[in-house]
């Protein structure tokens, strides 16, 4: 195929009803690559994920995942990508061995293949232990895993997985963004959504931010976070210190006019002004006691604040959620 | 393999998910077991004395036995709109959607399954009935026949179930639409007690009911009793009944499936 990108989509758009769910959204992931969706819930994650897995066509724009149009060729593009969902979709009244030989039979594997591939992934997954238990008795973190195993049977080149960490214990988390970094050294393309920024900052290549159903921001994690600013000095004074002297002090190496929050000075610092050593020297000499001070590098948090107003991670669940159609349409 | 090679065995392999959950969910057996033998006997000894019977028929358990497997036959899809219900809440259906098979796999699978089941039903009922003192006047063609179509009806009422799978909210809900539905036709039917013993307008509506010739075509098979129209007519309702319900479910899950 001509294109370099495994996964590309251009204008995408989604209406429920009245709700637009997607607004014109391109996004780009070349082969090999994590790309990660970053936005709330509603945001249009999910529909984003549904359209690039043939499971939505769009309402217009076109997207092509391993150089096959998601809807001219969907069928033939369904064995080249794998889906792991919002939902640990596990057959409960299957073992874990049932549930991965069940849908390596669906890759048209064969049964021998099926049922080999089925012991590697229950192994690579911790999940050896649980081979022949129906998955209703899993623990969450299980069936996320063994939904995420499902993901892998056929090893496919593009794999998509929406919030997989979603109600993983630390240790599961740890293990699954271990797991997903083994598959792209591979050569595996990922497309990850996430709320949680961290996530994207340790996995993904490139990030497009969402919301509202329009990408706002993309580029490397790096790229966004310089697009809130640099450095962010934060000090907090002994108690007793003069407020506005420490303030005015600290002022030459500020970008902005340092402000005060919860008795804590914030600033966002001017490149070259001398870090953390300059606004030691400077406070001394002002006479202002040092209880606390940290240089903080921007998170994905600060630029997401940044880009919306609002944080990611308190937001209402909405739309995005799998409702009933009226309920959507409402 | 080629397309139909692969379509037959994606339905295959996920009927035979559909049925690995039967003997594991213990409600699920009982339904397909232990509740026909219940209605056969409760039929058999609560009404039994009081039904008057046209002539032809010896006692009431040779009226009843085939009149109580049709009705079993309509139920026996109920699995199907509990199990469409709960995949397609728990994102399976998105999951097999997302992997390379046929269209057609997941509601096939589900309405195939339902076949095997309703023939566990037959046989356990049948056993108990012959137990109970029912008399097969017909021979093994004749008997094999009525199973034909007792099966090829109760597969009309799986893509009825299939459909309210994947309409209602929940399975509860879709289970109680489908039995909102069928047991008023059952029981307004000759399955039970002759339609003569009916109100006039509830009789006509009784002599109309599908429900009533297929029962009155396994009668004709089991019991060696004229058949007049009854068995190919109930070939031909269970056919159109399935020409109906299945675009409509199949419709039903592409919307289904598309948000």
């Amino acid at each position: 195929m001509s294109s370099d990108y495994a996964i590309e989509a251009e204008g995408l758009v989604k209406s429920y009803g009245d709700v637009k769910a997607l607004a014109g959204v391109d996004l780009r992931a070349p082969a090999g690559s994590v790309l990660g969706l970053l936005g709330p819930n509603g945001a249009g994650k999910t529909t984003a994920v549904r359209i690039l897995t043939t499971l939505l066509p769009p309402d217009s724009g076109s997207a092509r995942v391993a150089g096959l149009d998601v809807v001219a060729d969907a069928t033939a593009l369904r064995s080249q990508i794998g889906l792991a969902g919002q939902y640990a979709a596990v057959d409960e009244n299957l073992t874990g061995a049932e549930n991965l030989e069940m849908v390596g039979r669906l890759y048209h594997l064969g049964k021998a293949k099926s049922r080999e591939r089925a012991r590697e992934l229950l192994e690579r997954f911790e999940l050896d232990e649980a081979t022949d238990r129906l998955a209703r008795t899993y623990s969450g973190g299980m069936r996320r895993r063994l939904d995420l195993a499902a993901a892998l049977v056929a090893a496919p080149p593009v794999i998509f997985l929406d919030e997989p960490t979603t109600g993983l214990d630390p240790r599961s988390r740890a293990n699954l963004l271990e797991t997903i970094e083994g598959r792209v050294a591979e050569g595996t393309t990922v497309l990850l959504t996430t709320q949680t920024l961290d996530e994207a900052d340790r996995l993904a290549d490139s990030i497009s931010v969402i919301d509202h159903g329009k990408v706002i921001a993309e580029g490397t994690s790096d790229e966004l976070k310089a697009r809130v600013g640099g450095e962010r000095l934060e000090v907090t004074l002994t108690e007793g210190s003069q407020q506005e002297q420490a303030i005015e002090a600290l002022v030459p190496l500020a970008e902005e006019r340092p402000a005060c929050e919860n008795g804590i000075l914030k600033l966002p610092m001017r490149d070259g002004a001398g870090g953390i050593a300059e606004a030691v020297r400077r406070l001394d000499q002002a006479g202002a006691g040092i209880e606390d001070i940290a240089l903080r590098r921007p998170t994905l948090d600060d630029v997401f604040i940044a880009l919306t107003g609002r944080a990611a991670e308190h937001e209402q669940r909405e739309g995005e959620e799998r409702e009933p159609a009226e309920e959507v349409a409402a | 393999m080629s397309a139909l090679q692969y379509a037959a065995s994606d339905t295959l392999v996920l009927a035979k998910r559909n049925l690995a959950r039967i003997p594991r969910a213990p409600d699920l057996l009982i339904s397909y077991t232990v509740q026909p033998v219940m209605f056969v006997l409760l039929f058999v000894y609560v009404f039994g004395g009081a039904i008057e019977l046209p002539p032809q028929f010896g006692d009431y358990t040779d009226f009843l036995m085939p009149g109580i497997v049709v009705q079993t036959m309509a139920f026996g899809g109920f699995v199907t709109a509990i199990g469409l219900s709960e995949d397609l809440r728990k994102g399976l259906i998105d999951r097999f959607r997302s992997l390379p098979i046929a269209r057609s796999a997941v509601l096939a699978g589900r309405t195939i399954s339902d076949i095997a089941l309703n023939l566990l039903s037959i046989v356990i009922m049948m056993g108990v009935g012959l137990l109970v003192g029912f008399t097969f006047e017909a021979n093994v063609l004749e008997i094999l026949a009525g199973v034909g179509i007792l099966l090829l009806f109760g597969y009309a009422w799986s893509w009825f179930f299939a459909l309210m799978g994947l309409t209602a909210s929940s399975s509860e809900s879709a289970q109680a639409m489908g039995f909102i539905v069928i047991f008023p036709l059952t029981f307004a039917s000759s399955a039970f007690v002759p339609p003569d013993s009916m109100p006039a307008g509830l009789q006509a509506f009784a002599e109309a009911n599908p429900f009533s010739t297929v029962t009155d075509a396994i009668r004709a098979l089991w019991l060696d009793l004229p058949a007049h129209t009854d068995v190919w007519m109930s070939v031909v309702w269970s056919v159109g009944l399935i020409l109906v319900l299945a675009p409509l479910a199949a419709s039903r899950y592409r919307k289904a499936t598309h948000r």
